[in-house]
């Protein structure tokens, strides 16, 4: 029995603007342990997704429209506040994009740390800050006794993030989902970033959720990824398949236009036009305006994901009707 | 020949002061130290660095945003840094810069057709039918249709900004444009767009571009070729293919092989050097080789002596003295 298990999840956005189609019908799974990956551009709902799930998404203007979260038994999106707030910041944790936003900046470095302690266990202060120090000195900071007592500013962005592992990992949890931890940093610094919480990961046995809009963290990162499209999830495959055999146009193109993979000289190939505007209910395949391979079916059947491949699911028709060969050839002829 | 556009030991320093009535200096960032660097007409030259490294500060002190401390500038043979402002506002036609974020770069309050048409203005006073030709004829170029013109800038999408903060840069014909991060706020697949579109208009206008990025494929794509920085220095400077397939510099190394690959075979074998520690502060950096405490290979050596650029292998320069050991 998988860990978590997502069904069917849609929230949306009820702005002036009209409805925001933020997430619209996502389903995965993650195991015990595992590493899971969702990638997509920005718009894309893959942070919405995280935030319904521990009930982080404001409403109103967001909506959960459907769908079911499964944990341990409990529905995370049905459940009650004091219940999610039993497995909040204790047996799920999160770790935010920009440290330098999500940590309070009045705040010592300690009191953040050792709050999901003092909420969730019964523990005294001073024992709190001692396992505290130790949080710290886990993640790679020196001298943390002394550093524990000074203000998010006084560190550099690579510490922030720093001290933002230590937070999620300090109740030992399940689940870790990390939402684009190393977007903001150096690539040098991003590399300590990834092997901590790799090394972490393997320590304590938890699952993680790796939210990044970048290829190349997942490539080395994660076990499984899914790829999510204007509220979607269009591919979902373990890592290793998903680059060498995409199943889906968007993912193939989104590997032929990465210049890492170009030869100098050659134009990069590019996916035309943008992402679709979900504020208007998309009919079809959310992807047709952009793929090189669109066709009338595409507009009018039902888009479901299936599973051509064991493990592998896409929700390209056409590549479920066999219309279609390898598409990493293909993407490159076009 | 001589270079289309020279740095020669350019320095910009930030003082930084301590107290309220008298005030003194107490110390000064020193965000670019001592740069010297050609570039050819035509050329694409990239730059690369962590944050903080300075690169910023050296577009912005070639562009004579920021005035230099020490050092010159010299465009076309002309030194730069002795004109006058007035000059300076006079000559700028010739040298143009793109900024990272299109949201902050365009004037929120200007239609399209007012941010190109100010731009026009620097070359020749157009007016009427002639300027909304002009106008027409620059948005075609970088890919919009014409007919947005009178739209601002919050009707775009951030490819669609970018793209109007190139035609604006394109505008008063430069010679030289220095795009700072151009592509970094923007999607993997709108990236390719923007792209592919600076090198076709560099292509066909004869453009010099210097493109700074932290991302080191992008930059190995685009440019001719690399220099690489790290507190406010030059470390290694060579063809893109050399620098990022055989780097010289440890730092170089460091930093190339911190760069995920979109692979994941590739990923799984490959050998990764893990730096330690942050990069030090620009206002005190080590004494010597400013990337000793983080190198792998330094030794007592590299604490005394401050390294300088040479010329390691035929076009190859990098600042290092156990180049030949390691």
């Amino acid at each position: 029995m998988p860990l978590l298990e997502v069904e069917n999840l849609r929230t949306y956005f009820h702005t002036r603007g009209g409805i925001i189609r933020a997430v619209d019908g996502v389903s995965f799974s993650l195991q015990e342990g595992e590493t899971v990956g969702i990638v997509g551009e920005s718009g894309s709902g893959k942070s919405v997704t995280c935030y319904s799930m521990l009930g982080l998404v404001p409403q109103p203007p967001g909506r959960i429209e459907s769908g079911t979260a499964r944990f341990d038994g409990i529905d995370l999106l049905h459940c009650s506040g004091e219940q999610l707030r039993q497995i909040r910041g204790k047996r799920i944790s999160m770790i935010f994009q920009d440290p330098m936003t999500s940590l309070n900046p009045y705040l010592r470095v300690s009191e953040q740390i050792m709050e999901p302690l003092l909420v969730h266990e019964k523990i005294s202060h001073r024992q709190a800050l001692l396992k505290a120090i130790v949080a710290l000195e886990e993640v790679g900071i020196q001298d943390a006794a002394r550093r524990i007592q000074l203000y998010p500013h006084q560190f550099s962005g690579g510490m922030r993030q720093r001290v933002m592992i230590a937070m999620a990992l300090i109740s030992r949890p399940e689940i870790l989902i990390a939402d684009e931890p190393t977007t903001a940093l150096d690539v040098t610094v991003q590399a300590q970033i990834l092997e901590l919480i790799r090394q972490s990961q393997q320590h304590l046995g938890m699952a993680v959720i790796f939210i990044t809009h970048d290829l190349g963290v997942v490539a080395s990162f994660c076990q499984s990824v899914n790829v999510m499209y204007a509220g979607r999830i269009v591919e979902s495959a373990p890592t290793e398949e998903l680059f060498a055999m995409p199943l889906h146009p968007y993912n193939a193109s989104l590997q032929q236009s990465i210049p890492a993979l170009h030869r100098k000289g050659d134009p990069l190939y590019t996916i035309p036009g943008a992402p679709p505007d979900l504020s208007h209910e998309i009919k079809g395949c959310p992807f047709i305006q952009r793929c090189a391979f669109a066709k009338e079916l595409c507009q009018t059947s039902e888009i479901d994901l299936d599973e051509p491949v064991p493990g592998h699911t896409t929700s390209c028709q056409r590549v479920l009707r066999g219309e279609l060969g390898d598409l990493r050839l293909k993407a490159q002829a076009v | 020949m001589s270079a289309f556009l020279e740095l020669r030991d350019l320095r910009t320093h930030f003082p930084i002061y301590r107290g309220l009535i008298i005030r003194r200096k107490i110390a000064s960032v020193k965000a670019v130290d001592g740069i010297s660097l050609s570039v050819k007409k035509g050329e694409i030259l990239g730059l690369v660095g962590e944050s903080g490294c300075g690169k910023s500060s050296l577009a912005r002190t070639v562009m004579q945003l920021l005035r230099c401390t020490d050092g010159e500038v010299r465009l076309e043979g002309r030194s730069l840094a002795d004109l006058s402002s007035a000059e300076i506002r006079r000559s700028r036609v010739n040298f143009q810069m793109i900024f990272q974020d299109p949201y902050a770069s365009l004037n929120p309050r200007m239609t399209v057709f007012d941010t190109l048409a100010e731009a026009l203005q620097t070359r020749a006073k157009l007016r009427g039918k002639p300027l909304v030709q002009k106008i027409g004829e620059l948005m075609r170029q970088v890919g919009l249709p014409p007919k947005q013109m009178m739209r601002y800038p919050h009707e775009f999408s951030g490819g669609q900004r970018q793209r109007i903060a190139i035609a604006r840069a394109l505008a008063p014909q430069p010679k030289l444009i220095i795009a700072d991060e151009p592509v970094s706020a923007l999607d993997v697949s709108i990236q390719s767009q923007i792209l592919n579109l600076i090198l076709k208009l560099c292509r066909e206008m004869e453009l010099t571009l210097i493109f700074i990025s932290h991302d080191i494929s992008v930059v190995k794509y685009i440019s001719d070729r690399i220099a690489v920085m790290y507190l406010g220095k030059l470390v290694e400077v060579g063809s893109a293919v050399d620098v990022v397939e055989r780097p010289l510099h440890p730092y170089t190394r460091a930093l190339i092989s911190a760069v995920p690959i979109p692979d994941p075979v590739r990923e799984r074998q490959r050998q990764r050097i893990i730096l330690q520690g942050d990069p030090p502060s620009p206002i005190k950096p080590p004494a010597g080789c400013s990337f000793h405490p983080r190198c792998p290979f330094a030794v007592e050596k590299c604490e005394m002596e401050v390294p300088n650029l040479e010329e390691k292998e035929l076009a190859r320069f990098a600042a290092c003295i156990r180049i030949g050991e390691i």
